[in-house]
């Protein structure tokens, strides 16, 4: 939030975010929660998940859930190429850390930011992706839609876990 | 120096609830005519490292306890006091209230002292019933009588001869100090006993830099010229921890010759607390030079102080082993595929490498999973009371076998088969064994028996509770049943179903509910906490004669036997515990009933079949019967059949859990890694079996 009180060594402190591109439009996710980087491959289908939770996949001895990011911002026809990535990132929630796997169009760049840079995103209406954007960072000439990967994550999990819930009863 | 104590909690609650399992035990034990000293040692010394941690650590409601039960169990020790129903009763109802205590000071809770007063005025009572019993005697111990009391006692019989000169070493282990032991307690102590020399070892103590305040670095010497025993010196000693060592030994050397350190005299005359004060600072004496060869002589008495060959170490250490170990098989697999699909001159070398690199790790496996187990006696030992207890209680005479002790399974298995067998054994007390009179009137031997039996069979654990008593009578549950509308009036159903009937919910046959059981939440609790840990429960029952339940447990629940199926591209595992049998149908034996349900004949019932790709949402490869196979699955007390593409083989696979890091998945209970790396989906039998059977009923 630029604001002419703010302490001078703070709004200089500088991020950084991981870009990606699904269809058109340009993503970005704060770098410290991103585990790794890989290509696709194929998962294990969760019976019952949502449509954009693809399944489980082996993560160093690991399940993770893999979540089609694209499936989910409403993205249809979607196919999944060798230069299809899978983006593993990590939050802390209540019951530790959790991993899950975005699946995107592919990895761009990774870019620095000041908390200046993030601009308020417009109220967008009930889009498919606009409950999970923390601002929005023109690059270049190009607009960076930043995500708050702890709102989609527990999003996700709340779903799930309700889910598993309804049906285990 | 001010060390803060709470570190030491854990461990002082840790060995205090062991140490009260043991008291437990020995005064199940305890022969009330001709009770065995060794029990009333081990029961004293419990009260005793008790107390002492109590006081230390600053709990002085246990403290104050422990004491009163010292004095008593110190009576009793040196036979001042028999053995009597009461005092047994007395003693087995202050192991629950000083757990209690333990319990509420480990979770702060504030402690219920009406129920310790009560019970401590009791024991006093015993006490002083004594006392005045046999008026003559003057008793040192009982009352509060306090330290200073007590040295006051021993320096007037201080004029007695005393000719044995004690000479003991004391050399503790660096942890001394942060244990909370305070030498100087311990030296006072055996001043009580007669007149004691003290020289402080400072050789060891290093430079004042390098100095760790918390680290012991002294050692003693002592001279005590006392006619008390040896036992009695040791006890003294008694809960020093295990790295010190301890040499007590005796030169049979009259007292007063020119060998005795002046300080003893000093001792006699002065009273030892100061003088002990003064030696622990001062620097060494020259009397160590004669203990020396006394102690080389005795090599045996070191071993007393380090007995125990055991280490501690937290569940989650462990338990990150058993992940690696775990990780170290998925990987193993993976590279021996790799390894099927190359050649050459190095393939075969590979191979063999592979080979000796997988019963290396099998071995480790093994070792590791057996770090986890525990012997099934930690939970079977909480039986022998409870089955004393009640019997009284109910005016029963009970007695309770127990077998296979010794069977060791999965802590947390063994953790949380507890409470489901205290079920079953309070059940077999309560409605199987009958009163002595109507086992009189059957012509049985008066006391009932209960079974206790564990043992290993493959690669499971069966756990029988088994009793000679009235049997479950088969008329009576069914017409309760149908009186609970569990059953349709109109069905006909064989003794074996019936009995299967006391496991669903909301079934109680108890004709009077006792507080004990009987409010018809216990077979069906007991049943889902067995299905719960990968097991299952059955029970054969013969009218008159008694009945017998059988558990069934995976010895772990971190690898599971499993038969892997295929359902279209995806791969699944069913627990090897819940199939049956698997088999082609040919078209003639399903018969279609109302809307598309499909059931078969197996063996003398029907069971309905269930297409798995049609539970999960799936494309299979075969749709006909003929052409897949169906397992028989057993689960929540129903049998199905759950149709699949096709066997794949059978496998022992590792449980991954799904979540941690996503959810609760309806029909699958964990997640396992396949040997290319691929992840694979657990079936929940029993779930999947209700889903199915809601399916079907919507």
């Amino acid at each position: 939030m630029p604001s002419p009180s703010i302490d001078p060594t703070a709004a200089a402190a500088v991020n950084q975010v991981l870009t990606f591109v699904i269809g058109d439009a340009t993503y970005g996710i704060d770098i410290p929660c991103v585990q790794e980087i890989r290509g696709w491959s194929p998962v294990t289908r969760l019976p019952q998940a949502p449509a954009d939770v693809l399944g489980v996949l082996n993560l160093r001895g690991s399940i993770v859930p893999v979540l089609d990011l694209r499936l989910k911002f409403g993205a249809d026809n979607v196919q999944y190429t060798p230069i299809t990535v899978i983006i593993v990132v990590s939050v802390m929630s209540a019951k530790g850390a959790r991993e899950f796997g975005m699946v995107v169009d592919g990895v761009s760049d990774v870019i620095d930011i000041t908390a200046q840079d993030v601009k308020p995103a417009p109220d967008l209406g009930a889009t498919a992706s606009g409950a999970y954007i923390r601002g929005l960072i023109p690059v270049s000439g190009r607009m960076v839609v930043l995500l708050d990967v702890e709102l989609l994550i527990g999003k996700e999990f709340a779903a799930a876990a309700s889910a598993g819930a309804t049906q285990a009863a | 120096m001010t060390i803060d104590l709470t570190q030491f909690h854990d461990a002082f609650f840790d060995e205090s609830f062991e140490a009260l399992d043991s008291m437990e035990s020995e005064l199940l034990k305890l022969d009330t005519g001709s009770p065995d000293p060794e029990s009333i040692n081990t029961i004293f010394r419990v009260a005793h490292s008790i107390k002492g941690g109590g006081a230390t650590f600053g709990f002085a409601e246990i403290a104050s306890f422990t004491h009163s039960l010292e004095t008593l169990l110190d009576e009793v020790r040196s036979k001042r006091l028999a053995v009597t129903q009461r005092i047994c009763d007395l003693l087995l109802k202050s192991v629950d209230i000083m757990r209690a205590m333990l319990q509420a000071a480990k979770t702060k809770q504030p402690i219920a002292m009406q129920s310790v007063a009560d019970l401590q005025f009791d024991i006093e009572l015993v006490i002083v019933q004594r006392d005045n019993g046999i008026a003559a005697s003057p008793s040192p111990t009982s009352g509060a009588a306090d330290s200073s009391d007590a040295t006051n006692t021993q320096s007037d019989s201080a004029d007695e001869p005393r000719n044995i000169e004690w000479l003991i070493e004391l050399r503790p282990g660096p942890s001394f100090f942060e244990r909370g032991t305070d030498p100087v307690r311990i030296f006072r102590e055996l001043g009580v006993l007669g007149a004691l020399a003290v020289t402080a070892h400072l050789d060891a103590l290093p430079a004042y830099q390098d100095l760790e305040p918390q680290r012991c670095y002294l050692s003693w010497s002592l001279t005590l010229l006392s006619d008390a025993p040896e036992a009695a010196i040791r006890e003294i000693f008694e809960w020093l921890n295990a790295d010190c060592e301890l040499t007590v030994s005796t030169r049979n050397a009259p007292a007063g010759i020119d060998a005795t350190p002046a300080a003893a005299s000093d001792a006699d005359a002065g009273g030892a607390t100061p003088q002990i004060g003064a030696s622990v600072v001062s620097a060494p004496r020259t009397a160590t030079a004669p203990l020396l060869p006394v102690e080389s002589a005795q090599p045996a008495q070191a071993a007393f102080a380090n007995e125990s060959g055991s280490i501690r170490v937290g569940v989650e250490k462990v338990d990150e082993l058993i992940n690696t170990v775990g990780e170290l098989v998925i990987t193993h697999a993976m590279l021996s595929q790799i390894c099927h699909g190359i050649s050459g001159p190095a393939a075969e070398l590979l191979r063999s490498g592979m080979q000796q690199l997988e019963r290396n790790m099998r071995q480790l496996q093994e070792g590791v999973m057996r770090v986890r187990m525990l012997p099934i006696s930690v939970v079977f030992s909480r039986f022998p009371r409870m089955v004393r207890d009640l019997a009284q209680r109910l005016d029963k005479q009970v007695e309770l076998k127990i077998i296979g002790e010794t069977t060791e399974l999965d802590k947390t298995v063994l953790e949380k088969i507890g409470d489901p067998l205290v079920h079953l054994v309070r059940n077999c007390i309560d409605h199987g064994i009958e009163t002595a009179a109507a086992r009189a009137a059957a012509g049985k031997n008066l006391t009932g028996t209960i079974c206790l039996n564990a043992s290993h069979r493959g690669g499971n654990i069966d756990i029988e509770v088994s009793d000679d008593g009235g049997g479950l009578n088969c008329e009576r549950i069914l017409a309760k049943a149908r009186a609970a509308g569990l059953v349709d009036a109109n069905d006909k159903l064989s003794d074996a179903e019936i009995q299967q009937l006391i496991f669903l919910p909301g079934f109680s046959t108890a004709e009077i509910t006792t507080d004990l059981s009987g409010r018809g939440v216990g077979m069906d609790v007991v049943r889902r906490n067995v299905t719960d840990l990968g097991g299952k429960i059955e029970v054969y029952s013969a009218r008159g004669q008694g009945s017998r339940f059988l558990i069934t447990l995976p010895l772990t629940l971190a690898i599971v036997d499993g038969l892997s199926v295929a359902v279209g591209d995806q791969i699944y595992i069913l627990p090897m515990m819940s199939t049956i049998e698997s088999l082609r149908l040919a078209p003639s034996q399903v018969t279609s009933i109302a809307e598309g349900r499909e059931v078969f004949a197996f063996r003398d019932e029907y069971l309905p079949i269930v297409r798995l790709y049609k539970i999960f949402d799936l494309t299979p490869r075969a749709r006909a019967l003929h052409e897949g196979l169906v397992v028989v699955v057993e689960g929540a007390g129903r049998r199905v059949g759950l149709f699949v593409d096709d066997l794949v083989g059978q496998q022992q696979v590792v449980i991954k859990s799904l979540e941690t890091h996503y959810g609760r998945v309806s029909g699958i209970s964990a997640a396992t890694i396949l040997g290319d790396g691929s992840v694979a989906l657990i079936l929940d039998v029993p779930d999947l079996i209700r889903n199915a059977s809601l399916r079907a009923a919507a």
